[in-house]
């Protein structure tokens, strides 16, 4: 890479209002662990079984005529029964490597309608249900809550949307990585003054304007250590640089993470969207698939020596019908998926009570019948990273979740 | 407190202009909103069944490309195709910036709310970027027309709209026992039905189940679209057989379109449709968490008029929460250039005659940057009604560098701040906002103050 060129890219992310000579990196209080936790949205629900194709049960195929599985299909085996969709083929050597796995036939409390957004904010929130009154606090935001003294660093929600399992009175720092910020000096200082009885703009605004900062002190520490021939990391240039090509946007979500979670961040979440399946899922895979292993490699290369101590969860709302429907895609069902990835997890394998697909095996009739909550994992993970007592996971973080035994995924 | 020109003009329109007097009345915003449609008639937008290129022109130049005997028949084709493409692409930003004129000079700022309202509660995204140019004559033709109707005539536009059959795979659809289905082997997505139930009648708390989405989603079968014959209802993919919809009976006999209106019509006038659609707009409008009192007003009035949404606007005008109830809804990033434009009174002829990367640079981008990409919302929901999804650092940045630099492009002389103030604001500014654009030590920094301030964003 052409460093000086990456240079221009980072400061460009900068602005007028950090070019003060003496701002440097802060360093901030450490967190009392030093794991890191990726959660990562895949919103639109997510067909665990075309990407984790339980290929060895006999029922499958005739559910899914027009949706081949298996080797047959181009998918890869990965241990006899289940074989992985060819969009995701990027992730076989993570998988091989023990760095990549799902967990099948998992889901969240919601059960009915299978609606997106409800699923979507079940899937958040960790509650076992909408309940009345409408939900402010997500999963994510609830555990930050119970450990005291943290810097709002230690948890970063990326991306444009707003994500409600970072969501909540714990403060979180929110960044876009494609965001830029320009205002004088003179305006910001005034900015302040106009937004001081408006907590959400005068929060939002002091944020923007922290995080700009940082950026640019960073990239200018960068620079000033390059020219003084210093040594430097490059995992933590690409997690500044502008990227380019491909999947441009989730992969810059990546990149961004990956440069946090160097530093003192412990706990990322963005999401990976376009999962809903409706028709020619095999091609919306295709791509959807090798988004997602863009964004899991980037994060490995980002990470660097940190991805050892790392654990990345993808969940998505809910899976999709058994059965195909009319126009080569699945509706909305209720058991799916979950995959994981990072060095402090035990890839390598596919784990799950596998229910079957067969006849009287579906749930209504119709979807893959969860088998445990999905809850469950991001508890136990939660528990082993970062030593988390079963009673707060159980009453606070997932309030009704029974966590039971711990799965073989934590090292 | 009753009503106000200036909080009319800020909460139901698009903001106070220096050149457009304010609404002076309930009475006057609803003559407006039922009356001609002014706006449009100063600004045409062409309707999709009227617009060029069509999906069919385009799959007519993509065919001569490939059946191009010779390389000179071929680069004529693909110079063809391009000039097509880029046609399309001009018409994009060209009728992104007449809506913007309307909206700037627009005296009936309620109706281009309603319209950009009604617009998301329909979303219907371009399925690939190329059919973007086809969003604002989609517009014009399925939901502005039908604003202050009743609620039915713009379900049956919208549902039959070929965008939304696009974005909810509809023409996949097939009744598993249709002549079609049999044939192909092929049967239902249930997308459309769905969400026909979901987001845009019942509600998702409302009183259907499951089996009512599989008997819709049967019942819909044949709505579908293609490029070259635009939408069809076409009976050889509609399940034979009646369906039964929340305890309704439709069909049974030959499938025709009549049987799916005929549901749409009950469905509009569903008492839960008609709960769902009040608390929609008054969320939207007046305040996050809404008195109940004038959700039921609104919901009541509506089908006391048999569905008509200018029985519901009505109600929700004539309520006191309307106008006692604090500015505590934030613009959209849209709905903040337009108000900032508005208020700066860029001239409309100027915002038509701007290029394709004009456009791309004040306001695609920028939106883009605010977090709300032209309509490309996250889903089938639309964009998202919370005000801290909006107020995040990111949106702020965005929302902070278009204050502090797009004016400045865009006029020529920028109106003096310490006036400015009053005219973005109306007659009692906030004084943080007044000390700032006084205190502020250019000219752009003192209309960007105003603009980035939460007095302005928020309605």
């Amino acid at each position: 890479m052409d460093r000086r060129r990456f240079l221009l890219n980072a400061a460009a992310v900068g602005c007028s209002a950090a070019a003060s000579p003496l701002i440097t990196p802060v360093a901030l209080a450490a967190a009392p662990w030093d794991t890191r936790l990726v959660v990562i949205i895949l919103r639109g629900g997510v067909d665990g079984l075309d990407v984790i194709q339980p290929y060895g049960d006999p029922a499958l195929a005739a559910l899914r005529p027009n949706l081949p599985v298996g080797e047959a299909a181009g998918a890869l085996d990965l241990d006899g029964f289940y074989s992985l969709h060819s969009g995701f083929s990027a992730l076989k050597p993570m998988y091989d490597a023990g760095e990549f796995g799902a967990v099948h036939a998992v889901s969240t409390p919601y059960r009915g309608k299978r609606s997106h957004f409800d699923g979507q904010d079940i899937l958040e929130a960790g509650l076992p249900g909408l309940g009345q009154g409408g939900l402010r606090d997500g999963w994510l935001n609830r555990m930050l809550q119970i450990i005291p003294g943290l810097e709002p660093e230690i948890a970063y929600a990326i991306g444009p949307e707003q994500l409600l399992v970072l969501t909540g009175e714990a403060r979180a720092a929110r960044w876009s990585p494609e965001a830029e910020l320009r205002i004088s000096a003179n305006a910001r200082a005034l900015l302040n003054v106009v937004h001081h009885d408006d907590p959400l703009f005068r929060d939002a605004s002091e944020d923007a304007i922290e995080i700009v900062e940082q950026i640019a002190a960073e990239a200018a520490a960068m620079e000033a250590a390059i020219e003084a021939g210093e040594p430097v990391d490059d995992g933590m240039m690409m997690g500044m640089a502008a990227s380019q090509g491909g999947n441009r946007t989730t992969r810059s979500l990546a990149q961004f993470a990956a440069s946090r979670l160097r530093r003192d961040t412990r706990i990322a979440a963005f999401s990976v969207n376009g999962w809903d399946s409706h028709a020619r899922q095999s091609r919306q895979l295709d791509r959807r698939g090798s988004a997602l292993a863009e964004v899991l490699i980037t994060l490995k290369d980002g990470l660097g020596p940190v991805w050892d101590k790392t654990a990345v969860l993808c969940m998505t709302e809910f899976g999709r019908t058994a059965r195909e429907n009319g126009s080569q895609g699945t509706d909305h069902g209720t058991g799916g998926a979950l995959f994981y990835a990072g060095g402090a997890l035990r890839g390598g394998q596919v784990l799950g009570d596998w229910p079957g697909v067969g006849e009287g095996a579906l749930y209504e009739g119709r979807d893959l019948l969860p088998t445990r909550d999905v809850r469950a994992y991001a508890a136990h993970a939660m528990r082993g990273l970062i030593g988390l007592d079963r009673a707060a996971l159980e009453g606070v973080i997932f309030p009704g979740l029974e966590m039971g035994d711990a799965p073989r995924f934590v090292l | 407190m009753s009503f106000d020109p200036t909080r009319a003009a800020i909460r139901f329109g698009n903001g106070l202009s220096p050149t457009v007097t304010p609404p002076v009345s309930v009475a006057d915003m609803m003559a407006r909103v039922t009356g001609p449609d002014v706006a449009a008639a100063a600004h045409p937008i062409p309707h999709f069944d009227d617009m060029y290129p069509t999906q069919w022109d385009f799959r007519l130049a993509g065919g001569a490309v490939a059946d191009a005997q010779t390389d000179a028949e071929r680069e004529a084709a693909e110079e063809a195709r391009r000039e097509m493409r880029a046609a399309a692409g001009d018409l994009w930003a060209l009728n992104t910036m007449r809506q913007l004129a309307r909206d700037v000079t627009t005296e009936d700022g309620f109706r281009e709310r309603l319209v950009r309202f009604w617009a998301d509660h329909f979303t219907a995204p371009p399925t690939n970027g190329q059919w973007r140019y086809q969003v604002y004559p989609t517009i014009e033709q399925r939901i502005r027309p039908y604003i202050a109707g009743p609620f039915r005539d713009m379900l049956r536009a919208a549902v039959t709209n070929p965008m939304l059959i696009q974005f909810l795979s509809q023409s996949g659809s097939m009744g598993p026992n249709s002549p079609f289905g049999v044939r192909r082997g092929r049967g239902l997505n249930e997308n459309m039905a769905r969400e026909v139930l979901e987001l845009h009648t019942l509600g998702v708390g409302g009183r259907y189940t499951q089996d009512d989405v599989r008997q819709f989603a049967e019942l819909l079968t044949g709505l579908t679209y293609s490029a070259r014959r635009g939408f069809q209802y076409d009976a050889r993919r509609a399940e034979p057989g009646a369906e039964t919809v929340l305890g309704r009976s439709y069909g049974g006999g030959e499938a025709t379109l009549d049987q799916v209106l005929a549901a749409l019509d009950d469905l509009a006038l569903h008492p839960d449709t008609a709960h769902h659609l009040a608390r929609k707009l008054a969320v939207h409008f007046i305040a996050p968490d809404p008195d109940p009192d004038l959700v039921g007003a609104m919901a009541a009035a509506y089908l006391a008029e048999g569905g008509q949404l200018a029985a519901l606007y009505q109600a929700m005008l004539q309520h006191e929460a309307a106008w006692a109830t604090p500015a505590r809804r934030v613009k959209r990033p849209y709905g903040f250039v337009a108000a900032s434009l508005r208020a700066l009174a860029v001239p409309p002829d100027e915002l038509t005659g701007y290029s394709y990367g004009d456009v791309a640079r004040g306001v695609f981008r920028p939106l883009t940057a605010m977090g709300q990409t032209i309509h490309q919302p996250p889903g089938p929901d639309g964009w998202p009604e919370e005000d801290e999804a909006w107020i995040t650092p990111q949106g702020m940045a965005g929302r902070i560098t278009w204050a502090m630099q797009m004016p400045e492009r865009l006029l020529d002389r920028l109106p003096d701040p310490r006036d400015f103030v009053f005219t973005a604001l109306g007659p009692t500014p906030p004084e943080a906002v007044l000390f700032a654009a006084n205190a502020a030590e250019t000219v752009p920094d003192g209309i960007g103050l105003v603009l980035a301030s939460s007095a302005f964003q928020r309605r």
